[in-house]
């Protein structure tokens, strides 16, 4: 164990840690100076303290987004430890005191890092019978735990506590495993029909305190001596700094330094307000670059269908598309347009750096915090055990912060100024600059045969993700590139297939990737943005599902369920849960089976419902809404919203009910509203009114989440816990697309559905 | 550099600023009043929110010099001899926020809203709150709790005869 690992323990004291530890700053300071050396997640103890007073914390290598994941990994901990969940408390994502599971991202807390959770909480659970049955003279097989105390069977007056056998001591019970998903000890898990915290619902353990203001943010990190710096940006893409006017801030007060190097610019002030002055006073001559960096935004699409492929992926094919579409009786193409949409983080890029000590300490909300650790000590070629991030919560953008410029700022800067270093983007900064979810360009095809069977289905997505970031490089990161950094192979990006199992006799899914003119110094670089290409691929085939069957005047709940009843089963029964959720959503959502669209009223509010559906790996969900398209105006109100949602073992139903509801609005904001705009020199959207966003006016009047298990044998004892962050996003572009569809018969196919682009297609197609 | 006069959560600060710096950095930094937040700098988001002369205010861009003397509410001041405010309450029972940040201004900017209107309509609501931005896009569930501390606060108004002035 550490010296910082051990004062930690010793100092986080169970009601502090309780609370919350990711916010309490008072362990991080005055620790030891280190070195931060990894922890060992071979160690049992690593991932388990139990103390005198029969109380436990975890220390798991994960970050919370507000997603409630701190609480279910309690919860799934304590169940497999038999202990009282309120008794437990939970650590996260600190490189020096926690075990390195990389963060957060790709919804995977619950599916693939719960287990290693599991196991080692199940093996605590065992090496403490052991030391039941010594202290109370009785065979293991003889003992009943419950609660965190170990009785005689027999005679339950003979008993033991956890804290008893452990508290204050350490369990030095070795773990294997090849890597960290794979850590275990002998232990068995439990069969999820044992479990008695799982599927019950404990509130959140973190929202008392950022309701009452008593948390500490990542944003409220403060130590001695800490100063304030903000960013000086190239006003135009790929603009090179000239020359720096330092005397143009020579009179703002609390100034301690211009920092510059590359194309890189920041000052730093005593106060964050004399910082933001700097910031804006300072006079820097840049040169445009001789090249536009991109087209504008309204250029994009034909600019991506005119360029040269960067890469692609061999197509998946099944069949003869070509030779079915020939045969058709009915052909339909398409081409669904999806535009660059940003994280638009609701609190923009922040982290502070001390360098006391000549070590580095982050604090930072990175979800990947580990990674930052392991960037930033390449990126300043300082040793990785001198490195550590402190994670504490912080404004969510879901993927926004793995890649974590202003991790990597204030780190450099305070080594620079060799004081603590509190650095924040400006709202412009963030809008314009934080990472883009790639554009879309898809083009579809479909046949239909006499009977409106779907014979053929042609599927090819373009995506402009050429350098695509990956998680806190040190060479990717903005300041990396502003200082004129680069990797000699940029990653190729990536575009994406349709995720169904419907039956279709041939079909092709090709995918590939295009380039901007400018690939480094871009504000619209790419990252993962929550479900990273998903609702793009989704929004092209379930709108083009929805084409075919108004095609084949079938309803379109019954053409998807004939198209999955033609599908052939798979590992994870997603074919069998695809038709559980659509038939739950239909249930609830009191379906009217009919062709679309619906026949077009006279009255200024069109009303129309649709359906989509897709899985993200193995979570499965059916969404259906009710819409009201204002024929004079062109605004779109989602009145209703039922998901069908399927993620396998419900670890926190209520938990789990709000991140599905709240990740459903999110998927209607991009639907409706969030689209990068730039002309040829630089991104224009970049505040909350040129880059809008979902508000409570768009809020459905009913928004219902059905929680469904379409698991052929849902009573199976390894029913697994699926990952449930990002599936509700999906399908959301093409239910909305669909529903106005049904309402107006005007087929959109480019997003967002702001009010001047459905009003004007209504106007071209007379409705 | 100026001394300003600060009332806030009813105690009195003194604070050596320049007078035109916003009112948030002076609660996040001089005071460490940490539940207004910065979101954007520019009145559009509402993290910042505080409570003034009894009006949802945006602390972000109001001069510190503008607020001299006035009594200012923050988040951490809404709860009352350790009770929790019925607005943060029905936060916590109705399970409201994701990440949080952005909870702050809904929270002050509810507050604000029944203060004037205790029961407030559907219609009401999302006027009232209409430019307080979430990005875990938490509103069907402020909405929620916005109606159940309704309840509590007109209730609550019912029983001790005080007016209401709408």
């Amino acid at each position: 164990m550490t010296a910082s690992r051990r004062d930690f323990i010793k100092t986080s004291g169970f009601l502090v840690v309780g609370i919350s530890v990711a916010g309490d700053l008072s362990f991080a300071q005055g620790l030891g100076a280190g070195p931060y050396p990894d922890v060992d997640f071979r160690q049992l103890d690593s991932w388990i303290v139990i103390r005198p007073d029969n109380t436990a914390t975890f220390f798991v290598g994960k970050t919370d987004l507000g997603q409630g994941t701190g609480t279910a990994f309690r919860q799934i901990m304590a169940d497999e430890l038999d202990m009282p969940y309120d008794k437990t408390a939970c650590v996260m994502g600190n490189t020096d005191v926690t075990v390195d599971q990389g963060g957060s991202g790709g919804s995977d807390a619950l599916q693939t890092d719960g287990y290693p959770m599991r196991r080692v909480a199940a093996e605590a659970r065992r090496v403490l019978l052991e030391m039941a049955s010594a202290r109370l003279g009785v065979p293991v097989a003889q003992l009943a735990v419950s609660d965190s105390v170990v009785s005689v069977a027999a005679d339950p007056s003979k008993r033991v506590t956890y804290g008893e056998l452990i508290g204050g001591k350490r369990f030095n019970t070795a773990l294997t495993g090849n890597n960290i998903n794979a850590t275990t000890g002998v232990a068995k898990l439990k069969d999820v029909q044992q479990f008695k915290i799982v599927g019950t619902s404990p509130q959140r353990y973190d929202i008392p305190a950022k309701v009452d203001g008593s948390l500490k943010w990542a944003v409220d990190a403060k130590v001695p001596g800490m100063v304030h710096a903000r960013n000086v940006k190239p006003p135009f893409a790929g603009a090179t700094l000239v020359s720096i006017d330092e005397s143009s801030v020579k009179g703002v007060p609390g100034l301690i330094k211009v920092v510059s190097k590359g194309n890189y610019i920041a000052v730093v002030c005593e106060r964050e307000e004399q910082a933001i002055q700097a910031a804006r006073q300072l006079k820097v001559n840049w040169q445009k670059p001789a090249a536009a960096p991109f087209p504008t935004s309204e250029d994009l699409f034909t600019f991506m269908r005119g360029a040269a492929l960067t890469s692609s992926v061999p197509p998946v094919v099944v069949g003869n598309v070509e030779t079915s579409i020939k045969g058709a009786a009915k052909v339909l193409e398409a081409d669904y347009e999806i535009p660059f949409q940003g994280h638009t983080s609701i609190g923009p890029a922040h982290a502070m750096a001390d360098p006391s000590n000549d070590q580095l300490t982050i604090y930072s909300n990175d979800m990947k915090s580990y990674g930052l650790r392991d960037g930033v000590a390449e990126f300043l070629k300082i040793p990785r055990d001198r490195v550590r991030v402190v994670w504490m919560e912080g404004p969510q953008a879901y993927g926004r912060t793995a890649a974590d410029d202003a991790g990597f700022e204030a780190a450099f800067l305070a080594k620079e100024i060799g004081r603590p270093v509190r650095i924040q983007w400006m709202r412009n900064e963030e809008t314009a600059w934080d990472t883009k979810g790639p554009a879309f360009a898809v083009k579809v095809r479909g046949g239909l045969d006499a009977q409106g069977n779907l014979v053929a289905f042609d599927y090819d997505a373009r995506a402009a993700d050429f350098n695509h970031l990956g998680y806190n490089e040190h060479d990717t990161v903005l300041i990396s590139q502003l200082m004129g950094n680069r990797r000699a192979m940029p990653a190729r990006g990536s575009a994406a297939m349709p995720d169904e199992k419907y039956g279709i006799p041939s079909r092709r899914m090709a995918s590939s990737v295009v380039s901007l003119p400018l690939i480094w110094e871009t504000p619209l670089r790419t990252g993962n943005l929550r479900d990273p290409n998903g609702p793009q691929a989704t929004f092209a085939s379930e709108s083009f599902i929805d084409e075919l069957a108004a095609a084949a005047n079938a309803d379109p709940l019954e053409f998807r369920l004939k198209l999955l009843n033609a599908s052939e089963e798979d590992s994870g029964f997603k074919r069998a849960r695809s038709i559980a959720v659509l038939t739950a959503a239909a249930a609830a959502f009191k379906w009217d089976p009919r062709p679309s669209p619906k026949r077009v009223s006279s009255g200024e509010i069109l009303t129309g419902r649709g359906v989509a559906y897709t899985f993200r790996s193995q979570t499965v969900v059916a969404q259906m809404a009710e819409v009201e398209v204002n024929r004079r105006t062109g605004r779109v109100w989602v009145k209703r919203i039922v998901v069908a949602h399927d993620c396998g073992l419900v670890i926190n139903p209520e938990t789990l009910r709000r991140v599905v509801e709240a990740g459903t609005l999110y998927g209607l904001s991009r639907a409706l509203h969030e689209e990068v705009r730039f002309d040829t020199e630089k991104v224009t959207s970049v505040d909350w009114a040129s880059s809008p966003t979902l508000t409570h006016t768009d809020t459905p009047e009913s928004l219902e989440v059905i929680i469904v298990n379409g698991d052929p044998n849902p009573k199976r004892p390894d029913l697994p816990h699926y990952g449930a962050g990002e599936t509700m996003i999906k399908p959301m572009m093409a239910l909305i697309g669909n529903a106005i569809f049904d309402a107006t018969g005007v087929r959109l196919r480019r997003v967002p559905f702001r009010n001047a682009r459905v009003l004007a297609a209504l106007k071209s197609a007379n409705v | 550099m100026a001394n300003i006069n600060l009332r806030v959560n009813g105690k009195a600060h003194t604070v050596d600023v320049d007078p035109a710096t916003p009112l948030l950095y002076v609660l996040r930094n001089d005071l460490d009043l940490h539940g207004p937040r910065f979101g954007c700098g520019l009145g559009q988001c509402g993290a910042c929110t505080v409570i003034i002369k009894g009006e949802a205010v945006r602390s972000c861009i109001r001069p510190i010099s503008t607020v001299q003397g006035a009594e200012i509410t923050t988040l951490e001041g809404l709860s009352q001899n350790g009770k929790l405010h019925p607005l943060q309450q029905a936060w916590i029972d109705e399970q409201v926020p994701a990440c949080g940040f952005c909870q702050n201004g809904q929270i002050m900017t509810a507050k604000a809203l029944l203060d004037k209107t205790p029961a407030p309509t559907d219609a009401q609501i999302r006027q009232g709150m209409a430019s307080t931005l979430c990005r875990c896009m938490t509103y069907y569930r402020i909405q929620a709790a916005i109606k159940r501390a309704s309840k509590t606060v007109s209730t609550a108004s019912h029983e001790s005869g005080s007016e209401v002035i709408a």
